[in-house]
């Protein structure tokens, strides 16, 4: 934190130090889950029938598999930015900080990496 | 840190609309972060897993404690939804007038309810 010019005296205050990337990234994520969260849904009624032959049928066409998987690295990203916030406005423990925002990142990758697989498995006829 | 501005509490503020749709954006967001992702990665997970992995979710799912989880789930999307356009409409500068500000405030919520209510009805019926 600089204490010169104007923006010198605001650089690196609030919670996490930064803040418009975080803030653009967390809206430009935001409209990628309304596109595609709105394609699920719509897709969930069409569907109708959500026995396992037929939801795996649909799912791994094409269009759908890239979907669902764009719908989950839009969503996971999403939602690591908002708990990061939630962490940062809640946890001032810098040692709890660092290891929820750990534990917040492991977590994602994680589960957005198995649930991309698991698309990926259906859409290549692992188990079909 | 002690230089630091912080917020006047609370409870100096008169409660208003405003006020619970930004806790409620918050809320539902990060319970759908922490449940609701939860749950898609089962879904997903469950179905590359074969039918019987499929049926152990659809069991859980389909129970009344299930179907209450998705119910809220979706009241949780449509109402991080409305006040998440809200807040696009205000990151332009716009609707911080007093009356729109407060009958948006208002209006999120409410949209989303009949929303949660339109999609189970198109679900349960179609």
């Amino acid at each position: 934190m600089g204490n010169g010019t104007s923006i010198g005296r605001v650089r690196g205050l609030g919670p996490a130090h930064h803040g418009a990337h975080h803030w653009l990234v967390q809206r430009f994520t935001a409209i990628g889950n309304v596109v595609l969260m709105s394609w699920l849904l719509v897709s969930l009624v069409l569907l109708g029938d959500f026995s396992h032959a037929s939801v795996v049928k649909w799912l791994a066409q094409p269009v759908p598999a890239t979907a669902m998987i764009l719908l989950v690295i839009s969503l996971f990203w999403h939602a690591r930015l908002g708990l990061q916030v939630l962490i940062e406005d809640y946890i001032h423990d810098a040692g709890s900080k660092f290891g929820l925002l750990s534990a917040l990142n492991l977590a994602t990758i994680g589960g957005g990496a198995f649930a991309i697989f698991s698309v990926a498995a259906l859409a290549f006829g692992r188990t079909v | 840190m002690n230089q630091r501005p912080l917020s006047p509490h609370l409870q100096v503020w008169r409660w208003g609309p405003h006020m619970l749709v930004s806790i409620l954006h918050r809320a539902t967001g990060d319970g759908m972060a922490l449940v609701g992702l939860a749950v898609l990665v089962w879904w997903l997970g469950a179905l590359a897993g074969g039918p019987q992995a499929y049926a152990a979710f659809q069991a859980v799912m389909g129970s009344i404690p299930g179907m209450v989880v998705l119910v809220g789930l979706s009241w949780a999307f449509f109402t991080h939804m409305m006040s998440g356009l809200r807040h696009f409409v205000l990151d332009i500068g716009a609707g911080y007038e007093l009356d729109t500000n407060r009958l948006w405030s208002v209006a999120s919520p409410l949209i989303a309810i009949v929303l949660t209510a339109a999609f189970w009805a198109l679900i349960l019926l179609g």
